[in-house]
Order: C-alpha cells, then sequence, then structure tokens
C-alpha cells in the first residue's frame, strides 16, 4: 500500500477502515441486517404475544382443524425460510464481492 | 391398535426389545468410533484439536450444527409437549428455529473473521485480555454445566424406557449414565473436535432420516391430511379436547412464556458450543453457508415434530404417554413402536441415545477449551505457552468435565431438571450475546462494559433462579418444604436480558476513561467484516 495518503501513520487496517470503499460495505452490511433483525424479532414477538393474550383469535379455525395459531406458528417457519434465503443473495451480490476485493488489498499489503 | 401390541403394552408398558435396541446402539458406537479414530490420525495441532483444522464445509458443518443443537430435549420432549400439551410444545420449537436468524444475521460470519477458537478470542479482541478472557471463560463454563447437567439427567430417564432398567434399579441406571459419560470423553480425547464432528454428523442423519420416515407414516395413516390427523388427536385426548390445538395447556402465565421465548431466541446465537463450531470452516462464506443448512435442516426437523407430536396423540394418546416410564418424552419412542414395531423403535431409541452422546461431547469439548484457551493459556500464562501444552490441558479438562458430567449425571438422576436448558439458554442470552453484539457493532464499547454485562447478566440469572419458584415453593422439584421464592416466574430471562444489555452500557460509561485501542478497534472491524487476516484452514 503507497505511504502517501493522509492516515500514513496508521496500520493497513486503520488506513482500511477509513476507506470510503470500507464504509461503504460496513453500511450495506448494516442497512441490511439491522432492519431486518428488527423486524424478525417484532413478528415473533408479536406471535409470542398473541399466544399469550389472545388465544381466543389463535383459536379460530380456518381449514378443517387447522386454526389461525397453527398457521401463523407455520408463517414463522416461511419467514424464517424466506429471510435466510434473501440474506444470501444480498450478501453475495452486495457484500462478498466488496469484502474480497478488500482482503486482496489487506493481505498484499501485508 | 392391534391386539398383539395391546398385550405387550399391558405389561406395564414396557415394549420392544432390549437386545434390539442395544445392538443397534452398539452399531452406532462403533461407526462413530470407527470414524474417530481415523480423525484421530491428523489431530497434532491446537487448531486440530479444538476447529478441526477449520477443513470442514459448510454443508458438513451445517449437519454437525443440527446434530449439536437438536438435543434429546428437542426431539423427545418437543414431540412429547406437543403430544400431550398440544399447541403450547409447538410454540417452543418457533422460538428455537427463529433464534438461527439472530446467529446468520448478526454473529456467525462476524466471528468466524475475528477469533480464533473461542468466544473468548472475540470478546477480548480489544479489551484487556486476562479480565475479559476470564469473564467469558466462566459464562462459557456455567452455560456448558448447566445444559451438560440437564442432558446426563436425561439420560436417565431414556434409560428407564429404552433399556427397561426401572427407576427402582439406580445401581442399574448409573452404570449406564458412566457409560455414556465415558464413551463421550473417548470422542472428544481421541478425535477432538473433527472426531466429535463426524458423530454429530452421522447423528444428525440418522435422526431427520428417521423423524422423516415416521412423519410420512403417520401422514400416511390420515391420507396426507393434517386436519384430519389434528381430527383423531383431539378425539383421542378426552381430557384435553379441543384445548390441544389451541395456546394456553402448558403455559398459563403469560409474562412467564415471554420470558421464555426472549431466552430462546436471544439465546440460540450466545451459546459457546454453538459458536465453536463456526471455526470448523475455512472461512466466513462457509460460515453462513452452514447457518444456512442448520437452518433448514433445524426447520423441517421441528416441522416433522409437529406430525410426530399430534401423531403420538392420535395413535398412542396422551394418558398411555403420560403413565410410561420416561412420562412425555416416551411419546416419539412409542409411536415409532406403534408404527413400525421393535425394529422402528429400536431404530428411535439408538438415535435419540447418540443424540444424547452427540450434544454432550460438543459441550465438554467447548468447555474444555475455553479453560485451555482463555484461562490456561491467556489469563495463567500470559500467552506464553506452547500450542501442544495448550491442547493437553484442554485433553486433562475434558477428562475431568467427563467425569463431573458422570457424578452429576447420577446424582441428579430423576430429578426434573429440564428448567436447567431454559436457564443455559437465558445465561447465553443474558451474559453472551450483549456483550458479543456490542463488541462487535459498538466503537465505544469497552472493557468495563464487558465485564460488566458478563458478570452482571450471569448473576442476575442466577440470582433470579435460586429465588424462583423452580427451586423452592410447593410447585419446585428441589427444595419443595421452603419457601423463598420471590421472582414468581419460571425463567430470568425478560429481566436479565435487558438488564444485562443496559449494564453494558452503564459500565462502558464507568469505564469511559480507560485508553481507546484505535488501531485493535480498527484491525477487529476490518477483519470482521472482509475476512483480512483470519485464522486460515490447515491442509493435511
Amino acid at each position: 500500500m503507497s505511504t502517501t495518503g493522509e492516515r500514513s501513520t496508521g496500520t493497513i487496517y486503520e488506513q482500511v477502515q477509513d476507506s470510503p470503499e470500507f464504509a461503504d460495505l460496513r453500511s450495506r452490511l448494516r442497512r441490511f441486517v439491522f432492519p431486518m433483525s428488527a423486524a424478525f424479532l417484532l413478528w415473533y414477538l408479536a406471535y409470542v404475544l398473541l399466544a399469550s393474550y389472545a388465544p381466543g383469535f389463535m383459536s379460530i379455525k380456518v381449514i378443517g382443524n387447522i386454526n389461525v395459531g397453527l398457521i401463523i406458528g407455520l408463517l414463522q417457519f416461511v419467514t424464517t425460510f424466506a429471510i435466510t434465503t434473501i440474506y444470501v443473495r444480498y450478501a453475495n451480490k452486495y457484500l462478498d464481492p466488496a469484502a474480497e476485493r478488500l482482503r486482496t488489498q489487506i493481505e498484499s499489503a501485508t | 391398535m392391534n391386539p398383539g401390541t395391546a398385550a405387550v403394552l399391558a405389561q406395564a408398558e414396557h415394549v420392544g426389545s432390549v437386545g434390539l435396541n442395544v445392538s443397534i446402539f452398539g452399531a452406532f458406537v462403533l461407526v462413530t468410533l470407527l470414524f474417530v479414530y481415523r480423525a484421530s490420525r491428523t489431530n497434532k495441532t491446537a487448531s486440530d484439536y479444538y476447529a478441526a483444522g477449520r477443513s470442514f464445509t459448510g454443508p458438513q458443518n451445517g449437519v454437525a450444527i443440527s446434530g449439536d443443537y437438536l438435543s434429546a430435549a428437542s426431539f423427545l420432549g418437543i414431540a412429547g409437549a406437543i403430544a400431550v400439551n398440544g399447541y403450547d410444545g409447538f410454540l417452543y420449537s418457533v422460538g428455537f428455529l427463529v433464534a438461527w436468524l439472530v446467529a446468520l444475521l448478526l454473529v456467525a460470519e462476524l466471528l468466524r473473521n475475528t477469533g480464533k477458537f473461542t468466544m473468548g478470542d472475540v470478546l477480548s479482541f480489544r479489551m484487556r485480555q486476562r479480565p475479559v478472557r476470564a469473564a467469558a471463560a466462566t459464562s462459557t463454563l456455567v452455560v456448558s454445566f448447566f445444559y451438560l447437567l440437564a442432558q446426563m439427567a436425561g439420560a436417565g430417564g431414556l434409560i428407564a424406557l429404552l433399556l427397561q432398567i426401572p427407576n427402582s434399579n439406580r445401581f442399574g441406571q448409573s452404570v449406564v449414565i458412566a457409560v455414556v459419560g465415558v464413551l463421550m470423553i473417548v470422542y472428544v480425547l481421541v478425535g477432538g473436535m473433527k472426531g466429535t464432528t463426524y458423530v454429530q454428523m452421522i447423528k444428525a442423519v440418522l435422526l431427520i432420516l428417521g423423524a422423516a420416515v415416521m412423519t410420512v407414516w403417520v401422514l400416511g395413516k390420515f391420507g396426507f391430511n393434517l386436519s384430519a390427523l389434528l381430527g383423531a388427536a383431539v378425539e383421542n385426548s378426552p381430557k384435553r379436547g379441543e384445548a390441544l390445538l389451541n395456546p394456553g395447556l402448558q403455559y398459563t402465565n403469560p409474562i412467564d412464556f415471554i420470558s421464555l421465548g426472549l431466552a430462546l431466541v436471544l439465546g440460540t446465537a450466545g451459546l459457546p458450543h454453538i459458536l465453536m463450531r463456526f471455526y470448523t470452516v475455512p472461512t466466513a462464506k462457509e460460515a453462513r453457508r452452514s447457518v444456512v443448512w442448520a437452518i433448514w435442516l433445524i426447520g423441517i426437523f421441528y416441522l416433522f415434530t409437529l406430525v410426530l407430536g399430534y401423531g403420538a396423540a392420535a395413535l398412542v394418546g396422551p394418558d398411555r404417554i403420560s403413565s410410561a416410564p420416561g412420562a412425555v418424552n416416551s411419546a416419539a419412542p412409542l409411536l415409532a413402536f406403534e408404527l413400525g414395531g421393535e425394529i422402528l423403535l429400536g431404530l428411535i431409541s439408538a438415535v435419540a441415545f447418540a443424540t444424547i452422546l452427540a450434544v454432550v461431547a460438543g459441550l465438554t469439548i467447548t468447555a474444555s477449551a475455553s479453560f485451555a484457551h482463555d484461562v490456561y493459556a491467556n489469563v495463567i500464562k500470559k500467552g506464553e505457552v506452547a500450542p501442544d501444552g495448550e491442547v493437553r490441558v484442554a485433553r486433562i479438562t475434558a477428562l475431568v468435565i467427563g467425569a463431573l458430567a458422570i457424578v452429576g449425571g447420577i446424582l441428579v438422576n430423576g430429578i426434573n431438571i429440564a428448567f436447567l436448558v431454559a436457564l443455559a439458554f437465558a445465561v447465553a442470552a443474558s451474559a453472551n450475546l450483549p456483550t458479543i453484539l456490542y463488541s462487535l457493532f459498538w466503537k465505544k464499547f469497552n472493557t468495563m462494559g464487558a465485564l460488566f454485562s458478563i458478570y452482571g447478566g450471569l448473576a442476575a440469572c442466577v440470582l433470579l433462579i435460586i429465588f424462583s419458584p423452580v427451586v423452592s415453593g410447593p410447585k419446585s422439584v428441589i427444595f419443595p418444604n421452603s419457601d423463598f421464592v420471590l421472582y414468581d416466574l419460571q425463567n430470568p430471562g425478560i429481566v436479565s436480558i435487558p438488564l444485562s444489555f443496559l449494564l453494558g452500557v452503564i459500565g462502558t460509561y464507568v469505564g469511559r476513561r480507560e485508553p481507546f485501542n484505535t488501531a485493535r478497534f480498527a484491525e477487529m472491524e476490518v477483519r470482521s467484516l472482509t475476512g483480512a487476516g483470519s485464522e486460515k484452514a490447515v491442509a493435511h
């Protein structure tokens, strides 16, 4: 790595941490994982609260013996699988290439 | 039920053939020992012993993670809870699954990139090494030991069911618990992490296949109509009736259930034996793939347990389950006998045993790694110790933990200590998760914050449990004759988890004059996101 940058005194990690590419990678990660974590935690909390405080609602039958509670419970499985798949696609497309570039840059400098 | 089965069952609910159960289990032990012996040949360095040379692929590790996570509690326990208490058993499994998203999105990859062998590696990365490692090791040992004890105690109940050694024969049961403990020690000492991983993979495949076969079989009996299965379960549960399909049978106090739900969903990503599995793969991308595999396998498995639980209610009936040796835990084995007779029962029983063996082996290697790597090498020897010296200490520790688990398992045999698993999750969620998240994502977080959060979360959990109705009072199993209940909930999570997050902030403020290590912070953040400088796989 060249030593002409403004932070030429810092370690390679400090130089990379200050770079716009790294800031961009960090914000892409956080922009995805923070709202997504909040969303699935709220959705799970809603499920737990419904089961605890609205058993009557959860007991309404929809198809045959299958009630609202079972459907919402199974939807928790569906959203978990869906978030997993969406995250993997996002990471492959928006996180891995940038991480790979920065890693090569650091490892060739050290 | 055909008349023949009824006659067999009439003899005090002893089903199946002990010889068959033992020989199938013996075959499992032989096959796994072979793998463990082969694994031992490449078991030289610390990286081999603790992290299997980081040589497993994502899918392999994902299968092993499911093997590590799907304990006897989640197989026998959840199926039984659904059979007897209906919907509330299912609620449990939803929490266990959703929890994996925390690991996937926030923890697995960053941890793999930053750490080496233990949780303490990550937590102490940019902090003062010795106090933070000591704290991380303390909470690792507490969580692992609670979890271990619960598994060993569960073994007693299983033995009663599978080997037909009655609860009155304490000596016979103790011998079997000792055999389980000795086998586990052999797996860990000979095979290290690689051998333990093979045991978990083989067990996971058997468990998931066995559950799949039973699920299709049960559904087939009801024309692949879930609604018909649920109807039959209701019909066969005269005491519960329609309530079997609705929430509220098991958890009557809503706050208690919310507390448990929080501990389940936030605890998984703080369980040290799960975190350690992420070090067995070469890169963060493989760590991600392993969580994805684990989520699919665990999720599908919990869907199977839903069918198995209601299937057991419909085909065996809650009364017979409750009165069988092993009580609710016997739902899945009894269902296996109902469907496929002695052979399927033998298979499922062997799998249940293998489950205990694989989980305790994973816990033992984690606890021994944490003691040897964090406490011995870094706190006592200040990092100046040869790697083979560290591994030697880890092996001795594994031996000690194994011995403690055998003695503890024999002492608590027969006592219902299922709450210890919920407690282990609560400690993981309170003492570990806040510190992991803060140190990965919060720049100002410091040594004092980490110590406040870990010790505060740990102390809060243990104190709340001591003063809860599970330890004393009329409904308790430990001191039913004295009453010092101050905290009227079964699970400490709803208080201890927010408290620990708060203590992390307060501690950080208290320690705000600590010198800030800019270089270490930069290295940790850049490493965690890019994988630069992370531990590489060992080539053999």
